[in-house]
């Protein structure tokens, strides 16, 4: 195998990293929605909350998606 | 040895700060347009400190752009500095509420020393974002050397403060209460490894996001002119790539906000660990 067409692959499987941090962001949002279903008026003030660690997680995907274009790219 | 190459990158950069698109154009529509052309640096002026590369680049230039953007419009807007405030000058007391709600949520009321710093960090990182999602222009926050900057001052900024107010007492940050002796060297080590990796994920976090973003904005560019320059029917698809870019752009814009909000309550938390070290 080339070295090109092993930074194809390579690039292939970083990339099911970011399907991996979208179990987090979905598992985050889905427990979201069932404590704010359970106590409503409570919701609203964990929503900061909710986005900070919506973009924790989500930056662990976006490494490696960076894994990814820099296989490709760089 | 970096100097070469960079002059290397600027030779055969022919001027234009974001020409990805055109480029592609230009080849027959057939290659991917280089994602990546648009974190190249250029040296504007040319300077050289005892055998440094000091050049002013357009990353310099963006900075000066950013920090004028933000004294500007603050000076603007608190000009007339009356009670009932303007809109501008509205939008200025809410970025220092903010911030400054901020800081009291994590720190206290004690935290507020730290205002400036904490201020100018969001100030500029949230401005460099929002000034890089402007199409053609820079984004400063994408190369690694500036989030690391910022985080490095972040981490020595809580190393100096935490061990002047609490002495020697801030290394109680290494050893959790509660915790059973024999399992304690555990526990401290990866207390003291975390502590350590910290400034990596913090710039890692800002550095990844926006580089990621624009990269996804210029391949899905780059498939509009592909899909342009192909033959037949599947001309008609290009709208299509098209839409998904204004849907990127939006969710650019909201990274942007988030990415500079995260940075700063990551700084506060840290900072935090500075002042009350035992929990």
């Amino acid at each position: 195998m080339d070295a090109a067409s092993a930074k194809l692959i390579g690039a292939g499987i970083a990339a099911l990293g970011i399907g991996v941090a979208a179990i987090g962001v979905g598992n985050l949002f889905g427990q979201f929605l069932q404590g704010a279903l359970r106590n409503p008026s409570a919701a609203d003030g964990q929503f900061g909350r909710l986005i900070f660690g919506f973009a924790v997680t989500e930056a662990l995907g976006i490494f490696a998606l960076v894994i990814a274009f820099l296989l490709l790219f760089a | 040895m970096r100097s070469a190459g960079l002059a290397a990158r600027t030779e055969t950069n022919d001027g234009g700060l974001d020409v990805a698109a055109p480029k592609a154009g230009a080849d027959g529509g057939t290659s991917m347009p280089d994602p990546i052309h648009q974190f190249d640096l250029e040296r504007l002026f040319h300077l050289n400190v005892f055998g440094y590369d000091a050049s002013f680049t357009n990353s310099s230039l963006y900075m000066v752009i950013v920090v004028t953007t933000i004294v500007g419009f603050l000076l603007y807007a608190m000009q007339s500095g009356s009670l009932v405030p303007t809109r501008l000058q509205s939008l200025a007391e809410m970025a220092y509420e903010f911030v400054a709600g901020m800081i009291r949520d994590s720190m206290g009321e004690e935290g507020m020393k730290f205002f400036p710093l904490i201020f100018t960090l969001f100030m500029f990182i949230f401005a460099a974002n929002m000034i890089g999602l402007i199409p053609g222009t820079f984004t400063v926050t994408s190369h690694i050397i500036i989030t690391a900057s910022l985080a490095l001052l972040v981490f020595l900024t809580v190393i100096i403060a935490g061990f002047a107010k609490n002495g020697l007492g801030f290394l109680k940050l290494f050893v959790p209460d509660g915790v059973p002796i024999y399992v304690l060297p555990l526990v401290s080590a990866i207390e003291v490894i975390s502590f350590f990796s910290r400034p990596i994920s913090h710039s890692l976090r800002l550095f990844a996001n926006m580089l990621a973003g624009h990269i996804t904005l210029k391949v899905f560019a780059g498939f509009i002119v592909m899909l342009m320059g192909a033959a037949g029917a599947v001309k008609l698809l290009a709208p299509l790539p098209l839409i998904a870019v204004v849907g990127i752009t939006a969710l650019e814009f909201l990274v942007a906000f988030l990415q500079a909000y995260v940075f700063t309550m990551l700084t506060c938390m840290y900072l935090n660990d500075a002042l009350h070290p035992g929990h």
